[in-house]
Order: structure tokens, then C-alpha cells, then sequence
């Protein structure tokens, strides 16, 4: 259908914008830092306010072990891009499974401290306000984990059906920035709930 | 000769079946056609939430009125407050910016349109589940169906012990699930605008309605992601016993109220802003001059942004706060009055000496000029804490809202249907039948909304299903409602533009108003690629330079 146009020779060859991917995942993080601040800000606004136990300090003990697993996966998604954007892809293989790795360990320590509090301690999240917030905070961070583990788990499968490859590198960028994303909010929630809630 | 072709192409096309154009909008990922479904979906919504509205209304036309039953009337106002906000004012809003951002800034979609498709659908699966209350809503208890909470839903009103069956659930979902959608457009529209523009057209070159969106995406996801949370807060407390919102475990029944206000008072100016986006682009097309004091009305938006994150606990002055809150909520209150005073200011020096058309679009911005001067006039008396200890929570607040809701934003929103009517219909509203509409809803939103305030300030308290005779409240509800008929009157005759618009409306072109924003170069309606070749821009008027090849406006920017 006619349209007209208009165009100046002189301009657009070096027209570059941001990428659109990174800007959607930017914003994406914003959403989420919203989210977390409201569960941390109800958090911190009930510590010590709980009417009957367990509480935190009789109950609660720095998973120091699945912490450094989490912290350290971010190090081997970083290793992974690097490796994915210089067109190594086994090298990227190799880190990206490591970093599942991580992140899988780091989920088994959140089941095993939930299986202690609930059988062992008996506390669930309508026990108390502790355990009304412990729960949902640690459980809201435990659900992006898996979230993110499912997306790096759809990469891993795009890279052995063979369809991975260095020109995709921007967009297992972008995922690992969710990760890095996670792994930064772990570091909130520990602060929040293994130092400063006890 | 544009037209002609178009005319000649839909002649030649054969009709396809029905069933086939219906399984086209269900699976469109078009920014076109999702900003149409949003506004439809928007307009059904205003049709049911019209409904609530005179329901009530004809409740208190009178003292003693036994129209409906208290519980009635409290399903009423919560399902009227929700319908409203999030089904109708969002949905329209977020339409119009589907449909003109990717053309106004030049490109071909939005930057993730399948996002969009999935945003859309979210919006329309909370709208369900909303009114599915209706049918659902008893649950296995019997108990009363649609949520009756009110539309902030504070605690412990929301507590199982208080709401039995699933009505207040379907309100949770409702919200929890268009907030998602709300989100997804939100992260939409700023990759969109970041990331999408045509080339030369750098920040300082965007249209003002490109500007406002981008400050209100920015807000949606600063302001609708803690009521996300709140929401799964909510839920959790429901469903699996938790004590967030619950006094007698220690909970806090205030600490909901502040996180529904940190999203309730930011949503005002994720509202506000694409009204003063669409006045900040039809003012200056219909007083043929450029926009005054760009950069001012960029940075006033920004500022209006920031600031209305943090006035959200005025609402809660009656609640009773420290002496230093309410002293940081009244004055960051006012302050927000600074930068839409500036906003207000450049309209009218836009408007001044210039040559002004006032077609119907003109119209109801300048009616929006004068009516939201007063709104925020008397938001400004509610801003003082003092006073708002007295007229908090009467039909004062009522009708200080409404007429930023109604006489701000939702005449901003008519202005924008006649205005870009022709552009997506690719045919000329009526323009008698348009002012014709102008006029009936001016008039019954004055009688309407003007005199609900004496009531307020004669102590009428809001949300009550009846009230004693005598008290001198009767005559002005009595107004008030009959202004309900000229209003409803009006949205009748504008449906009626609408639909003879598309079907018997005389062709637009492509520019039927002289305007100068990207929008207009193509085609009415623009063909699914928007543009056969992306133009490119040297000002923010770049069809004014193409039309005025002797005098543009990239020589003095």
C-alpha cells in the first residue's frame, strides 16, 4: 500500500540502539528487585514479632557450604558466556553444566534445611510470623533458582540437539544475567535472614 | 489518491470466513491489533463498570432506598473500584500505547511481540476471573458471590475468617494475573523505546506521547510489582495459613495498606501520564504550533515519576502516623503539584496565539485543561493532614478522585479516540454526533462529580448503602445521580460514533489533521509492517519538515 517516505542519505548507516534483549532483561530485573524488596521489607518489618516459637535463633543455621556453591555459579556462567561469545562451545558446554551444578546443589541445601525445620522443628509457614516470612522469602528466592536452573536446562538441551551456536551467545548472555540476578538476591536474603533475623 | 488505492485493495479482496479473521485476532502478535484488543476489552469493561456505578447511584438517589441490599452495594463498589482501574483505565491506556508507540517512534512492532500477545491475554484471563466471581464466587459455602472488600481490600476484611468462599480469591487472581500482563507491557514498551527507534530520532527527538509512556512503563514496574507481592502475600495467607495480614498472630493490618498504596498512588500517574501524553500531542496540532517548552514537559514527566513514588501514605493520614511521616507525606504531597502546574502552564502557553480548531478531540482537552486544574486543587486540600483527618473517607475523596479519573484522564482518553480514530479505522468520525457527545458528558460529569462534593463536606461518609433524611444530603445525591443519565447518554451516542465511524464514516487519508508525528505519514490503517522503508528524522516534527522543505524545523532544534 502506498506510504510515503522519508529518508536522509547522510544519516542512519550509524544508527546503533541498545539491544532490545538486554533492555527487556534489565527491566525484567527491576520487576523482580520490586517484588523481593516487599518480601525483605516484611521480612525485616516482623523480625521479633513473632507471639510464640521456634524462633530464628533457636532454629536457623548459616547454609555457609550451599551459599559458596551459589555465589561461586555465577563465576562458571561468566566463564560459559566468555567461552560461548569466542566461539568455544564444548568449553562453554562444560561451564554451563557446572553451573547447573551449582545451582542444583544450592537447591538440595534449601530442601534439606526445609525438611529439618518441618519434621525436625516443626515449623511451617503458619506456625509463626517467623515462619510465615522465612518461607515465603527464602521460598519466593528457592523458586527463581528453579526457574532460572529450567531455562539453563532448555540451553543445555538446545546444545546437545546441536542447534547452539556462537551467534547465540548475546542471548545465553542475557539468561546468565537472570542468574547473576539470583545469586545477587541470595546475598540479600542471607544477610536479612541468617544475620541480621537472629 | 492514498485512499483510493485502499479502497480499491479491500474491494478486490476476497471476504474470508469469519472463523478465519476471528483465529487471526486470537493468534495476532501485531502491535496493531493487540492495542485494538486492549481497547475493546477496555470499553466492555467500562460498560460493565458503568453498570455497578448507576446501581449504586440509583441506590442513593434517596434516603431510605431499598433498590438494593447492603451486601449488594458493597459488591457493587468493589467490583465498580477494581473493574475501573485495572480493566478499563489500564486496558485503554496500555492500547493506545501499543498502537502508536511502535508508529510514532517509526518501527515495525514492539520488541517482543509474542510478550505482547501473552501480556494481552494475561489482562483479559484477569478480567475473567473477576467477573467469574459472579458464578464462582459462593464457593461450596453459599456465601455471597463477587469480591465485597472493597477495592483496596484492606485487612482484616480479606482474612478467611471474614471472606468465606472463593469471591475475594477470584479478586487476588484477577489482579495477581493482569499485573503480570501489566508488567510484560511494561518491560514492552521501554524495550521498545529504548531499543526500536527509527534512525535520527534520538531521545531528545521523540514525541511527547513516546516521552510519557516510557516514564509511565517505568512506573508500572516500580509500582505493580509490590502488589504482585502483596497479592502472593495475600494468597499465602489464604490458602496456606500464613499470619502476614493476620492481627492475632502478630500481623499488621497496616503494613498491607502500605503496600497497596506504594502500587495505589503511583498507578494515579501511570494513568495520568498517557492522558498528558495525548493532550501533549493533539493541544499543539489543534492550535497549530509546536509544543511549548519541550524539554520542560520531558523533565516535568520525569519528575512527576519520581515524586509520585513517594507520596503513597496521604491516603493513610486518617490511619494515624507518626508526626513525622505525616509531615513527609503532606509536603512531598504538594511538591508533586509543582511539576504538573509546569505541564498545565505549557499547554496553555502552547494554545496561546495560536490558530485553534476546536474539533471535538480539542475540545475535551481543553475541558481536560480546566477540570484536572481543579482536581488537583482540591488534591491539594487533601494533601494537608489536618483537613484530611475531616474529609478523609467522605464523598469528598470521592469526588476529588473522580474527577482526576473522570474529568483528567478519561477525557483525555475520548480526545485520543477521535483523534487517532481515523488513522486506525481509516475513516472519519461524525463530528456532530462527536461534539453532541462532548457536550452530554461535560455536562452530566459536571452535575455529577461537582456537586459530590458538598455531601463530603457535610460529612457523608463513602461506601454506605443508605442515609438518614434530613441531614442535607439528599438534594445534592439527587444531582448527582440524574448527571449519571446525561453521562450514560453520552457514552451511548459515543458508541454510536464509533460503530457508524467504521462502517459508514467518509475516508481520513493519511493525514486528516495536518499533524506532523510519524503516525500519519502511512497509511489509514497502517498495513501490518507499518512502514514499507523505516523513515528516518532530523526534528520532533519531522512531517512538518517534509511538508515544509523551505522552513524545517531540524535549522533551529
Amino acid at each position: 500500500m502506498s506510504t510515503l517516505a522519508i529518508s536522509y542519505p547522510e544519516r542512519g548507516a550509524d544508527w546503533r540502539l541498545p539491544s532490545r534483549g538486554r533492555v527487556g532483561m534489565y527491566c525484567l530485573i527491576a520487576a523482580e528487585a520490586a517484588i523481593f524488596t516487599i518480601f525483605v521489607v516484611a521480612y525485616l518489618f516482623y523480625v521479633g514479632k513473632s507471639i510464640d516459637g521456634p524462633l530464628p535463633k533457636d532454629v536457623l543455621h548459616a547454609p555457609i557450604f550451599y551459599t559458596v556453591c551459589l555465589l561461586s555459579s555465577s563465576l562458571t556462567v561468566h566463564l560459559a558466556v566468555r567461552r560461548a561469545k569466542s566461539g568455544e562451545m564444548g568449553a562453554f558446554a562444560r561451564w554451563w553444566l557446572a553451573t547447573m551444578l551449582l545451582g542444583g546443589t544450592f537447591l538440595f541445601g534449601t530442601a534439606r534445611e526445609w525438611a529439618h525445620l518441618i519434621l525436625d522443628e516443626g515449623l511451617t509457614v503458619s506456625t509463626n510470623l517467623f515462619g510465615t516470612t522465612y518461607y515465603s522469602l527464602v521460598g519466593l528466592h528457592a523458586f527463581h533458582v528453579t526457574v532460572g536452573l529450567l531455562a539453563l536446562l532448555a540451553v543445555t538441551a538446545f546444545y546437545f540437539a546441536g542447534d547452539l551456536r556462537p551467534e547465540h551467545a548475546e542471548r545465553v548472555e542475557i539468561l546468565a544475567m537472570y542468574w547473576h540476578f539470583v545469586d545477587a538476591v541470595w546475598v540479600v536474603v542471607f544477610t536479612v535472614v541468617y544475620v541480621i533475623g537472629v | 489518491m492514498m485512499a483510493g488505492n485502499t479502497v480499491a485493495l479491500s474491494d478486490i479482496t476476497p471476504v474470508r470466513p469469519l472463523t478465519v479473521r476471528l483465529h487471526e485476532w486470537v493468534t495476532t502478535v501485531d502491535h496493531k491489533r493487540l492495542g485494538i484488543l486492549y481497547i475493546l476489552f477496555g470499553l466492555v469493561f467500562l460498560a460493565l463498570g458503568g453498570i455497578e456505578a448507576t446501581i449504586m447511584r440509583l441506590q442513593l438517589i434517596r434516603a431510605h432506598n431499598d433498590l438494593v441490599s447492603p451486601q449488594v452495594f458493597n459488591r457493587m463498589f468493589t467490583m465498580h473500584g477494581t473493574t475501573m482501574i485495572f480493566f478499563v483505565a489500564m486496558p485503554l491506556v496500555f492500547g493506545f500505547a501499543n498502537y502508536l508507540v511502535p508508529l510514532m517512534i517509526g518501527a515495525r512492532d514492539m520488541a517482543f511481540p509474542r510478550l505482547n500477545a501473552f501480556s494481552f491475554w494475561m489482562t483479559a484471563l484477569g478480567g475473567l476471573f473477576l467477573y467469574f466471581s459472579f458464578l464462582g464466587g459462593d464457593g461450596l459455602y453459599g456465601a455471597g458471590s463477587a469480591p465485597d472488600v472493597g477495592w483496596f481490600a484492606y485487612a482484616p476484611l480479606t482474612a478467611k475468617t471474614f471472606s468465606v468462599g472463593h469471591s475475594t480469591d477470584y479478586w487476588i487472581l484477577a489482579l495477581l494475573s493482569s499485573g503480570i500482563g501489566s508488567i510484560g507491557t511494561a518491560i514492552n514498551l521501554i524495550a521498545t523505546i529504548v531499543s526500536m527507534r527509527c534512525p535520527g530520532m534520538t531521545l531528545g527527538k521523540m514525541p511527547l506521547l513516546v516521552w510519557l509512556n516510557l516514564v509511565m512503563a517505568s512506573l508500572v514496574i516500580l509500582a505493580v510489582s509490590p502488589l504482585t507481592a502483596a497479592q502472593i502475600m495475600l494468597l499465602i495467607d489464604r490458602y496456606l495459613g500464613a499470619h502476614f495480614f493476620d492481627t492475632q498472630a502478630g500481623g499488621s493490618a497496616v503494613i498491607w495498606m502500605h503496600f497497596f498504596w506504594i502500587f495505589g498512588h503511583p498507578e494515579v500517574y501511570v494513568l495520568v501520564l498517557p492522558a498528558f501524553a495525548f493532550a501533549s500531542e493533539i493541544i499543539p496540532v489543534f492550535s497549530r504550533k509546536a509544543i511549548f517548552g519541550y524539554s520542560v514537559m520531558v523533565l516535568a514527566s520525569i519528575a512527576i515519576g519520581f515524586i509520585g513514588m513517594s507520596v503513597w501514605a496521604h491516603h493513610m493520614f486518617t490511619v494515624g502516623m507518626s508526626a513525622g511521616a505525616n509531615t513527609f507525606f503532606v509536603l512531598s504531597t504538594m511538591a508533586i503539584a509543582v511539576p504538573t502546574g509546569i505541564k498545565i502552564f505549557n499547554w496553555l502557553a502552547t494554545m496561546w496565539g495560536g490558530r485553534i480548531l476546536f474539533a471535538t478531540p480539542m475540545m475535551f482537552c481543553v475541558a481536560f485543561l480546566f477540570q484536572f486544574l481543579i482536581a488537583g486543587l482540591t488534591g491539594v486540600t487533601l494533601a494537608v493532614a489536618p483537613l484530611d483527618w475531616q474529609l478523609g473517607n467522605s464523598y469528598y475523596v470521592v469526588a476529588h478522585f473522580h474527577y482526576v479519573i473522570v474529568g483528567g484522564i478519561l477525557f483525555c482518553i475520548f480526545a485520543a479516540f477521535y483523534y487517532w480514530l481515523p488513522k486506525a479505522s481509516g475513516r472519519m468520525y461524525n463530528e456532530a454526533l462527536g461534539k453532541l457527545h462532548f457536550w452530554l458528558f461535560f455536562i452530566g460529569f459536571h452535575l455529577t462529580f461537582d456537586f459530590m462534593h458538598v455531601p463530603g463536606i457535610l460529612g457523608m461518609p463513602r461506601r454506605i448503602y443508605t442515609y438518614e433524611p434530613g441531614r442535607g444530603w439528599d438534594i445534592w445525591n439527587l444531582i448527582v445521580t440524574i448527571g449519571v443519565a446525561f453521562q450514560a447518554a453520552g457514552i451511548l451516542v459515543f458508541a454510536v460514533n464509533l460503530i457508524w465511524t467504521c462502517w459508514r464514516g467518509k475516508l481520513a487519508g493519511n493525514d486528516p489533521w495536518d499533524a506532523w508525528t510519524l503516525e500519519w505519514l502511512t497509511s489509514s490503517p497502517p498495513p501490518a509492517y507499518n512502514y514499507a522503508v523505516i523513515p528516518e528524522v532530523r526534528s520532533r516534527r519531522p512531517l512538518w519538515d517534509l511538508k515544509h522543505p523551505e522552513d524545517p524545523d531540524w535549522r533551529y532544534e
